[in-house]
């Protein structure tokens, strides 16, 4: 089924901690006014805090663009996390839980995928890297997508 | 630019600062009226046109300075204490930065009127070049005004987010040997750096066996956040006291599991009630059970 994506409907600057902050909330009001459960808004609000974090710290800044979709039957969001950083080589081992580059746990990148119900990585090194991520409003049971 | 002009320019400038020097009693007479100034100093106009002659100073001392354009001109300086002031008293009083703005846009009408009025020919080439240089240097204020604002609300928040550092994160002595923080909010690097201070401090203060960290409030655990809580609970434990992680939700604890941190190492409870029940009972505290007997009336 293919998603109708309505214009982007709000662009975030990744470029301190403040923004992370900005784009929590902002993303939170996003998931409550789709009329997410309180389990969603949560992961949906932790995935974008861990993709931002990485856009501000591995990309060194870079914006969120957040579109709201909705397929007919059920409504979602999507969130890209742009960045002109250095890219990722190895997108496996990034998505290794364990393995960071930064200090941090490294589960920030697999941990928003697992969160999230649709996941994918764009990078190139040396020109930057979009990850996107979509969540869909969980009321009926549906087939999953892809691996959790 | 051409010799001859640049020459225009001086003279301009020259005729510029010469005007504001002359005439800067009728100026601060006509800007003590204008509502950037009228509404700030309510209770004495002659304050206002002190205020306003300080004004008409520096910008007769930015043209002798030969910077018209340039906001960080040190010639502003003298000035910029008190227009912080005034933009500030404007902003309390509700006034938007656009607002401010315009109030500070609507003193170049009145001086540029008294500008031309000192020429023999109002329309002419000399006139023009000064009123407009005039016009450059008004636009400068207008901008030092402006930034000022912006700085001195920079700074507020600045210190609002100090102050909220240190109130948000008290350590509560529950019993004896027995210490709580209830974190509130978002747990970023400052907070959980306060956090973990304090609470230490309160171990060794209390001599505290057990501290518990409630997270109650808390709106989200991403990894960082449970980074920060895991380092803090290894402190803790250096020092001798065990930590206990309480006020987890459904929603966090589906998070924390999804995102895969591994929070096995450390104690953790639904409630604060439960947290305080666990460290009592190590304590060799017995507490009765809540009385079986509770009966909800309906």
């Amino acid at each position: 089924m293919e998603a109708v994506s309505r214009p982007v409907t709000a662009e975030l600057p990744i470029g301190s901690d403040a923004d992370l902050s900005r784009v929590r909330q902002r993303v939170r009001q996003a998931a409550t006014d789709l009329g997410f459960g309180l389990a969603q808004q949560t992961k949906v609000v932790t995935a974008a805090s861990e993709l931002a974090r990485n856009t501000l710290v591995h990309g060194g800044g870079g914006l969120m663009e957040m579109t709201s979709l909705d397929d007919g039957h059920r409504r979602g969001l999507r969130l890209s996390f742009v960045d002109h950083g250095p890219g990722i080589r190895d997108v496996e081992l990034a998505l290794t839980d364990g393995y960071t580059s930064g200090g941090g746990l490294g589960l920030g990148l697999g941990g928003a995928r697992r969160l999230m119900q649709h996941f994918t990585i764009d990078t190139t090194p040396g020109q930057g890297t979009t990850v996107t991520v979509e969540a869909w409003e969980q009321g009926v049971p549906t087939a999953r997508r892809g691996t959790p | 630019m051409t010799e001859q002009d640049t020459a225009t320019r001086e003279t301009a400038a020259q005729l510029v600062e010469a005007f504001l020097k002359q005439r800067r009693e009728q100026i601060a007479q006509r800007w003590a009226d204008a509502p950037l100034f009228r509404t700030v100093f309510t209770v004495s106009r002659d304050e206002a046109v002190e205020a306003c002659k300080g004004v008409v100073d520096a910008l007769a001392e930015v043209l002798a300075g030969g910077r018209p354009e340039d906001i960080t001109a040190p010639e502003f300086a003298t000035v910029r204490e008190q227009l912080g002031h005034v933009a500030a008293s404007r902003a309390r009083g509700g006034a938007t930065p656009a607002q401010i703005a315009d109030d500070v846009a609507a003193l170049r009408p009145p001086v540029t009127e008294l500008l031309r009025a000192e020429f023999a020919d109002p329309s002419g080439v000399q006139a023009g070049e000064a009123v407009l240089l005039l016009s450059v240097v008004m636009g400068t204020l207008r901008l030092v005004v402006m930034e000022t604002a912006l700085s001195a609300g920079e700074e507020l928040m600045e210190r609002q987010r100090q102050q909220l550092l240190e109130v948000a994160t008290p350590v509560i002595q529950l019993w004896d040997g027995i210490v709580a923080v209830p974190l509130i909010g978002t747990l970023d690097s400052a907070r959980s750096q306060v956090v973990m201070e304090s609470l230490l401090e309160a171990i060794v203060d209390q001599r505290a066996a057990y501290a518990i960290l409630d997270i109650t409030g808390v709106p989200m655990v991403d990894s960082l956040v449970a980074q920060h809580l895991l380092k803090t609970v290894a402190a803790a434990r250096l020092m001798g006291a065990e930590c206990i992680v309480s006020g987890i939700r459904p929603a966090i604890a589906q998070t924390i599991v999804h995102l895969g941190i591994d929070l096995g190492t450390v104690v953790t409870r639904s409630s604060l009630a439960d947290a305080l029940a666990y460290a009592l009972a190590r304590q060799g505290i017995a507490i009765p059970a809540p009385s079986a007997s509770r009966v909800s009336p309906s």
